[in-house]
């Protein structure tokens, strides 16, 4: 069964791109992960349409993303809530739905989050580099041929031949994410927080840094109390490895918040976002509040835990 | 320092920088680069990525199926027997470049910052044998060292916003080769046709961590002899 036309962009927002889970095994090459920021949101997008979870979605940043069906199609909205239509009525999230050929899917305006995530029953057909259907922006492969969707692109799917039938699947209330403008991110010190006084790293504790607007899918760029490095201690490093998550302190002392965009980094990094609040940092936008608490390996532990569990428990009761 | 066995940093609670050293050096770089070797082979359970720094490894796994406690152990273990892995042999690169100009917008500055000649800076910077150290910022980016102190230069106190594909540069006693456009902060001596990344060759980077690079200086019609 072949490739179908599926999707045929009106109106791309300020940027939408085809994101799976990410690449990996290539950081040895100085190859980024990629990946959709918020994977929780992109997982439960591919699971309400029967994908498996790392199939390719669209990762629509903020509103004024349009888009026409070609063909009857499942569909599930995901992560922010970016205010989704079908036609003139409000498209219900986090639950499989019908579209029909012709009818417009738009995303009017921002309710809460950044970023939200279209599922497609049968996928996206692009073709997958060093195994990942992930847009790199940066070099420019990847994804709809290494750039973000523009008015006009059609994208192609597997959406299969027969006629839909109503999925009817949706997460439980109690397990959506409530995305509000103040995050608290549970962190864990390190790599290199002994290069900070203990006062330094207690009032990056305790203080509250704003999202400014230069933030993109390299890193957040956080502003706020300045984290400066012991007296005598040079703020750049011997370039290393680098994860999303780790919170790199530059030349001036404003903290950035790495994502999927980045392999290496020459700054200390005071301190490193857990993996179950990871899905956050794809939801935070420029204006928002954020506070750092931290926990240690074990409570990490558990967290990823019960993150995980919901997936799982997801997987076994649909 | 070159450290008598491994530290280990977490970085999160989904990955662990192990430290074999704390400097630029050639010893401490090929430990890391027998450590990355041993446990790509042994291809373990749980763990999602190696990046090989200059004197770091950082290993993303996931905790859920390989306990950190396990993977400590496993380093341990194969930091002992490392002599005895298999280890892909580096490779030599010759690299043609096209100094000065347009190519090498940079390349008066260098000069003038050690009151040397435009063909004595040429001459220092293909003179040595460089080793490649660690692959990063970009894809394919290679950190080559060591420059000859005597054109060591700092960076630009302002970074270009774009840097063309190709463009061969120094930073401190670093040098490397920008393989696509991009921002970067480094001076800019001169210019390259050959391709460093290619995202759907096997494998995608021309240079690899360990490899040795050497640069010849070309003109215009050179450059297009050797990479036809």
């Amino acid at each position: 069964m072949g490739s179908l036309a599926v999707l045929e962009i009106l109106a791309p927002g300020p940027l939408t791109t085809i994101q799976d889970l990410g690449r990996f095994g290539f950081g040895r090459f100085g190859v980024a992960r990629s990946g959709a920021l918020d994977s929780f949101s992109c997982r439960i997008a591919n699971l309400l349409v029967e994908n498996p979870e790392n199939e390719a979605v669209l990762e629509i940043t903020l509103s004024g993303f349009k888009a026409r069906a070609l063909r009857d199609l499942n569909i599930a909205v995901t992560g922010a809530n970016l205010n989704p239509y079908i036609n003139n009525v409000p498209l219900a999230m986090w639950q499989s739905r019908i579209i029909q050929a012709g009818d417009i899917l738009s995303f009017r305006n921002i309710q809460n989050g950044c970023r939200a995530y279209l599922g497609i029953a049968g996928g996206l057909d692009v073709m997958p580099v060093m195994g990942s259907k992930s847009t790199n922006l940066i070099c420019g492969f990847g994804g709809f041929n290494g750039h973000s969707l523009q008015k006009g692109d059609i994208l192609n799917g597997n959406p299969g031949s027969r006629s839909i039938q109503d999925l009817n699947l949706f997460l439980a209330p109690e397990w959506i994410p409530v995305y509000t403008k103040e995050w608290t991110l549970r962190v864990l010190l390190g790599p290199q927080n002994d290069g900070f006084s203990s006062d330094t790293v207690k009032m990056f504790l305790q203080a509250s840094y704003s999202v400014a607007p230069q933030s993109d899918r390299v890193g957040i760029r956080l502003s706020g109390p300045l984290i400066l490095c012991k007296a005598g201690i040079a703020e750049s490093i011997i370039s290393e490895g680098i994860i999303a998550g780790a919170i790199q302190i530059t030349g001036g002392g404003q903290p950035i918040i790495l994502l999927n965009e980045t392999m290496t980094g020459g700054y200390r990094k005071i301190a490193t976002v857990i993996s179950a609040d990871l899905p956050i940092l794809g939801q935070v936008k420029p204006g928002d509040q954020i506070f750092f608490k931290q926990v240690n390996l074990e409570q990490a532990f558990f967290l990823l835990q019960e993150y995980e569990r919901k997936i799982n428990n997801f997987k076994l009761y649909n | 320092m070159f450290f008598d066995k491994p530290h280990f940093r977490i970085m999160g609670d989904r990955a662990l920088l192990v430290e074999w050293g704390d400097e630029i050096n050639p010893l401490i770089n090929q430990a890391v680069r027998e450590l990355f070797f041993s446990l790509d082979n042994q291809k373990i359970q749980g763990v999602a990525e190696l990046v090989p720094g200059y004197c770091s490894l950082l290993i993303q796994y996931d905790p859920l199926r390989l306990p950190l406690s396990t993977l400590q152990e496993i380093i341990t273990l194969s930091s002992r027997k490392s002599q005895a892995v298999y280890i892909a042999d580096s490779r030599t690169h010759k690299i043609p470049v096209i100094y000065g100009g347009s190519y090498g917008p940079d390349l008066q500055w260098v000069a003038d910052y050690h009151d040397l000649s435009i063909p004595e800076v040429i001459r220092l910077h293909t003179g040595t044998v460089y080793r490649g150290y660690m692959i990063g910022f970009t894809p394919g980016f290679p950190y080559l060292g060591e420059l000859p102190d005597a054109i060591a230069a700092p960076r630009k106190e302002k970074p270009r916003t774009l840097v063309p594909r190709g463009s061969v540069a120094i930073a401190q006693k670093q040098t490397g080769i920008y393989p696509s456009d991009s921002p970067g902060g480094w001076q800019i001596l001169g210019w390259t046709a050959v391709k460093l990344f290619n995202p759907f060759a096997n494998p995608p980077g021309l240079i690899g961590m360990g490899d040795q690079v050497t640069f010849v200086s070309v003109t215009e019609e050179e450059m297009k002899q050797w990479v036809l």
